[in-house]
C-alpha cells in the first residue's frame, strides 16, 4: 500500500472510532439519568469532537484545523464550566 | 519579581506560546513574542497573584517522569476495567487523605496530577482541616491510597513549593 | 491530499499513533455507557483527555514535522490546554454532583472529608 492509502484508510478508521465515541457520549446525554451525567456526556462529546477535528486535519494535511480544534476545546471548557456552576447553584451569573 | 520583569516564568511561557502559534521562526515573530512576553505580565500585576517560587528543578523532572509513567499505567488499568478484562471483584470508594501541603500552587498541581490520572478524582478539599476527599475507581482497603498519594506526589510537591 | 510526500514509515507510525489514541478515547466513551454510578463514570472521559489526546497530538506533531521538513510543535498547545482545563471541569462537575447528592440526602453521596 502506498503511504497515501495508508493515511487515508487508517486515519479514516481513527475518525470513525472518534465519531462512534461521540455517538456513545451523546447517548449518555440523552439517557441521563441525572443532570450531571448529561453534562459529563456533553463534555465527552466536545472532547472527542475536538480530537476528530485534529485527525481530520491530518487526513487533509491542512494546518487550518488546528485553530478549529482549539476553539472547540475552549467552547467545551466554557460550556461545561457554566453548566457545572448552574448545577451547583441554579444560576450561572451571580 | 522586580519592577522591570514582574513575572519571569509567565513571560517565558508567553514567549514560547507565541512562537509555537506563529511558525516559522523569523526575526519579526521573535521580536513580537518578546514584546508580548514582556508587556502582558504587567496586566497580571493588577490582579496581584502571589509570585510562584519554585525550588528543586531536579525534583520537578523526577516528578514529571513519575507522573507520565503513572498516567500511562493507570490509563491501561482503567481501560481494562471498562472493557471487563480484569479478573476478580472491584470496589470503588471514597478515600479521605490528610494533606500537609498548604501552598495553593502546590495544591493546584496536585489536583491536576490526581485528576489527569484516570482512576482517581479530586472531589473536595477542606482548607480548614487540610483533608482531601478522593474518589478511586479501584479501591484498596487500608491506607494504601493515602500512602500512594502522600509518598509519590505530596512529598516532592512540598519540596518544589516550599 | 498532501499525504503523498510522507515516507512509508512515517505514514504507518502516524496511523498507528492516531488509531491507538482513538482507541483510548473510544474506550473512555464505552466506559461512560458501561459503568454504573456517576462517580465511576467521571473517570471514563479522562482516558480520552490524557493518553488518547497525547497519542493523537504526537501523531499530529510527527505528521506535520515530517511533511514540512522541520519540527512543528504547535499541536503541543492543544495538549497543554487540555491538561490544564480538564481537571477544572471534572473537579467542578464532581463538586456539583456531590452538592446535589448531599442536598438530596442520597445514600451514595460522598462522606465528609
Amino acid at each position: 500500500m502506498s503511504p497515501t492509502l495508508v493515511l487515508t484508510y487508517g486515519l479514516g478508521l481513527a475518525q470513525a472510532m472518534l465519531v462512534l465515541a461521540m455517538v456513545l457520549a451523546a447517548w449518555r446525554v440523552l439517557r441521563g439519568p441525572r443532570a450531571q451525567d448529561r453534562v459529563l456526556g456533553l463534555d465527552t462529546v466536545y472532547l472527542n469532537g475536538m480530537l476528530a477535528i485534529v485527525v481530520h486535519g491530518l487526513r487533509t494535511g491542512s494546518g487550518l484545523y488546528f485553530e478549529a480544534a482549539l476553539i472547540i476545546g475552549l467552547l467545551g471548557f466554557a460550556a461545561t464550566l457554566a453548566l457545572a456552576k448552574f448545577l451547583m447553584q441554579g444560576e450561572v451569573i451571580q | 519579581m522586580n519592577r522591570f520583569l514582574p513575572y519571569p516564568l509567565l513571560s517565558l511561557a508567553l514567549v514560547a506560546t507565541w512562537l509555537l502559534l506563529n511558525p516559522p521562526l523569523t526575526v519579526a515573530t521573535a521580536f513580537l513574542s518578546v514584546v508580548v512576553g514582556w508587556l502582558v505580565p504587567f496586566v497580571m500585576r493588577a490582579l496581584r497573584p502571589e509570585a510562584v517560587r519554585v525550588r528543586a528543578p531536579g525534583t520537578i523532572l523526577g516528578l514529571a517522569g513519575r507522573v507520565l509513567g503513572d498516567v500511562v499505567r493507570s490509563n491501561i488499568d482503567v481501560a481494562k476495567v471498562i472493557l471487563g478484562l480484569r479478573r476478580g471483584t472491584r470496589h470503588t470508594g471514597f478515600v479521605s487523605i490528610p494533606l500537609d501541603l498548604r501552598s495553593p500552587y502546590g495544591l493546584a498541581v496536585l489536583a491536576i496530577i490526581l485528576t489527569a490520572t484516570p482512576g482517581t478524582l479530586w472531589i473536595q478539599y477542606d482548607s480548614n482541616t487540610g483533608r482531601l476527599l478522593l474518589h478511586v475507581l479501584d479501591f484498596v482497603e487500608g491506607d494504601e491510597w493515602v500512602r500512594r498519594v502522600k509518598d509519590r506526589y505530596e512529598r516532592p510537591l512540598m519540596e518544589i513549593f516550599p | 491530499m498532501t499525504g503523498a510526500d510522507l515516507p512509508a514509515w512515517a505514514a504507518w507510525l502516524v496511523v498507528a499513533l492516531a488509531l491507538a489514541g482513538a482507541g483510548f478515547s473510544l474506550t473512555g466513551a464505552v466506559g461512560l455507557i458501561r459503568l454504573r454510578t456517576f462517580y465511576e463514570r467521571v473517570h471514563a472521559p479522562t482516558l480520552g483527555a490524557t493518553l488518547g489526546m497525547a497519542l493523537i497530538v504526537t501523531a499530529s506533531v510527527l505528521y506535520f514535522s515530517v511533511a514540512e521538513g522541520h519540527l512543528v510543535l504547535r499541536d503541543l498547545l492543544i495538549g497543554l490546554f487540555l491538561t490544564v482545563t480538564t481537571p477544572v471541569t471534572l473537579i467542578l462537575l464532581g463538586r456539583a454532583a456531590t452538592y446535589r447528592d448531599r442536598a438530596e440526602g442520597n445514600a451514595d453521596a460522598p462522606p465528609d472529608p
